[in-house]
């Protein structure tokens, strides 16, 4: 059988190349490359599998933020996404976790009315930047579906999906029925590239841009910097911590001896 | 006049400094190493079609440009000159005639399964007695009717040991000279009368294979000639024009290659209480280094731009290769010096990118042959 699969993903700025300017403490974001958040790209692989498994399937991205967001769907649709959305206007920005989800489940609702309803919606676990892992789940509460988070294994077989989920100390095992919301961790599977004959026929494609009032979500109440419960106090860099301290020794029991006298100097014990 | 990539080319760029970065650089010493061709990465390669950039999609290909495919090769290049050199002789040389110079049938029937990278192409022109020579052909194709033999050998094939389809020059008429005298076909790895001769020992590119093609009263059908009765030397310095771009893009991507491990290098390695970077003599190199890539990539990109464009490119091609190659050989032996001792040990990449550079000098016309095409260029064609 054929899927109907939304995508969640985020245009993140590559953490590998990130500053903070240590007197403001906020990011340098300038000259930064943008990415496909990490899990994101866990979440459009899992999709692809089904899609490569399953002809027919069809996967839709959803992403919110700024215009050039567009370039992250195009290697979206560049890895096999068929078709992508951005919802983007000024009276999202400053969108908390809570009026993010608002947001996105909104225009999957829309979404879905164009692609007459879906079965599995897959999201990273968290962004980058944010590190939240919070609109995932907000998300399925808001579309009323059931979800998994921390997704490392996934199996389909017809509406039932079977999942492991990942604890800090193991994994549990879960079945649901589709429709349903999972997120993907880094564990879940190894994201393919862009291909070659993606990339040219991605950059033909057309983008769908929603704002607001296209998904029906109130710029008062629901969405922006004004309705968000949290807000951002402060940010700043931690210090960095000093060097350690290697402990050396000629044998395993003349290092632990040197360490224990080293602990005892401090008072440790 | 527009310098900028397109945003296709710079995501091209982007997909294949990824792929390279993870797939590419860390079996490239080992390959080296063990003169093993890297089966697994063609094939992935040919899964998100690198084999094919710049032929259009009917035909199974990328529906790229030119200049994504001299990105490609320079981003594998920058990585592992074999990889490079694997993409390029495949695409520039095998596929690209039969798609030039092809019939409909013929181009249905082989390119599709080249361009996609199930099958690997490769090209055979040069003889022990003839290279960019070709008039010096010894292997011949009689016409029996319904059918041609072809008798002689083949040396320096790159791709040899592992393609599946070749297109290979031969003299149909002796009398006539290189002009109508030499023919090109369609040979296929089983074709009866066809084999791999021995396999070359080289100094760099260890990674890439490089044979001796045999052909002994090898039978070739009459629909595998490509082009007409005598169109050979068209054929082969069409292709030769077009590989060039290939070849400048994989001696740019090894001279990028080892540019960048230096600077790591120069970074991290003191001498004298300071990092080697803080040297000015040694900045001046790297400056003036840097200066020269960016010109061989200048180059090469407008070589490739008035290929896409159906220019003439021959004289564009040569400049770019003639320069290409020499920026390779003079960053890489830059390169090794800069990095002192450990450079010259198989620790590090440098003295794999020095060896793998110097082939970029020779093949596919030697710095002294692309001289030649440029000056047929200023004074005529004798």
């Amino acid at each position: 059988m054929a899927y109907k699969i939304i995508v969640c993903a985020k245009q993140v700025p590559d953490t590998n190349e990130i500053k903070t300017n240590p007197e403001t403490g906020t990011l340098i974001r300038d000259g930064v490359p943008s990415i496909l958040n990490n899990d994101d790209a866990n979440a459009l692989e899992e999709a692809l599998k089904i899609k490569d498994a399953h002809p027919g399937t069809v996967i839709t991205v959803v992403t919110m933020g700024p215009p050039q967001a567009d370039v992250m769907l195009k290697e979206c649709l560049a890895m096999g996404a068929d078709d992508a959305i951005l919802l983007s206007d000024r009276a999202l920005g400053g969108s908390d976790t809570w009026a993010t989800s608002n947001a996105i489940s909104a225009g999957i609702r829309k979404a879905a009315e164009k692609m007459g309803g879906y079965d599995i919606i897959f999201a990273g676990r968290q962004a980058i930047d944010g590190d939240t892992a919070q609109v995932g789940p907000q998300i399925a509460e808001k579309l009323g579906v059931p979800q998994v988070s921390y997704v490392k294994k996934f199996e389909l077989d017809g509406n039932k999906v079977t999942v492991e989920r990942a604890l800090e100390d193991g994994y549990e095992v879960i079945e649901l029925q589709t429709p349903c919301l999972l997120t993907a961790i880094k564990e879940l599977n190894t994201p393919r590239y862009m291909y070659i004959r993606g990339i040219y026929e991605a950059e033909k494609a057309e983008i769908s841009v929603w704002n607001a009032d296209d998904i029906g979500v109130d710029k008062e109440k629901e969405v922006g910097l004004r309705p968000s419960p949290t807000n951002v106090f402060k940010s700043f860099t931690p210090k960095p911590k000093g060097a350690g301290q290697k402990v050396a020794g000629d044998t395993e029991k003349e290092i632990a001896k040197n360490l224990l006298i080293s602990l005892k100097d401090k008072n440790i014990i | 006049m527009n310098f900028n990539l397109t945003k296709e080319q710079e995501t091209v760029r982007k997909m294949v400094r990824k792929f390279a970065t993870n797939e590419v650089e860390p079996i490239a010493a080992e390959c080296d190493k063990e003169h093993r061709f890297p089966v697994e990465t063609v094939e992935k390669m040919a899964k998100y079609g690198l084999m094919g950039i710049p032929y259009p999609t009917e035909y199974e290909g990328a529906g790229g440009d030119h200049i994504s495919y001299a990105i490609t090769v320079e981003e594998l290049s920058r990585a592992c000159a074999s990889t490079g050199v694997i993409c390029s002789a495949h695409t520039s040389l095998c596929t690209w005639p039969i798609f030039a110079w092809g019939t409909e049938e013929q181009k249905k029937k082989y390119v599709p399964d080249l361009a996609s990278g199930r099958k690997i192409g490769a090209f055979g022109l040069t003889e022990p007695g003839a290279g960019t020579d070709a008039g010096g052909q010894q292997t011949v194709a009689v016409d029996m009717g319904d059918h041609y033999v072809l008798n002689g050998a083949k040396v320096f094939i790159t791709n040899g040991g592992y393609a599946d389809t070749f297109v290979i020059i031969a003299m149909t008429d002796k009398s006539k000279g290189t002009r109508g005298g030499i023919s090109a076909f369609i040979v296929e790895k089983g074709f009866e009368g066809f084999s791999i001769g021995k396999t070359e020992d080289k100094l760099g590119i260890h990674a890439s294979s490089t044979t001796e093609l045999i052909m002994q009263d090898c039978i070739v059908p009459k629909e595998n000639l490509l082009g007409k009765v005598g169109d050979g030397f068209k054929v082969a310095l069409s292709t030769l024009d077009g590989g060039r771009i290939g070849i400048a893009s994989q001696a740019l991507g090894i001279a990028q290659g080892a540019f960048d491990v230096t600077v790591e290098y120069m970074k991290a390695r003191k001498q004298f209480g300071k990092s080697l970077s803080k040297f000015q003599a040694l900045q001046f190199e790297m400056a003036a280094m840097k200066t020269q890539i960016e010109a061989a990539r200048l180059l090469i990109y407008k070589a490739a731009d008035m290929k896409d464009k159906h220019l003439d490119y021959s004289e564009a091609s040569a400049m770019a290769k003639l320069f290409a190659g020499e920026t390779a050989m003079h960053v890489t032996t830059k390169a090794v010096q800069f990095h002192g001792g450990y450079g010259y040990t198989v620790d590090y990449p440098v003295e794999r990118m020095m060896r793998d550079a110097k082939i970029t000098e020779i093949y596919e016309g030697t710095s002294e042959v692309q001289k030649i095409v440029i000056a047929g260029k200023i004074f005529g064609k004798k």
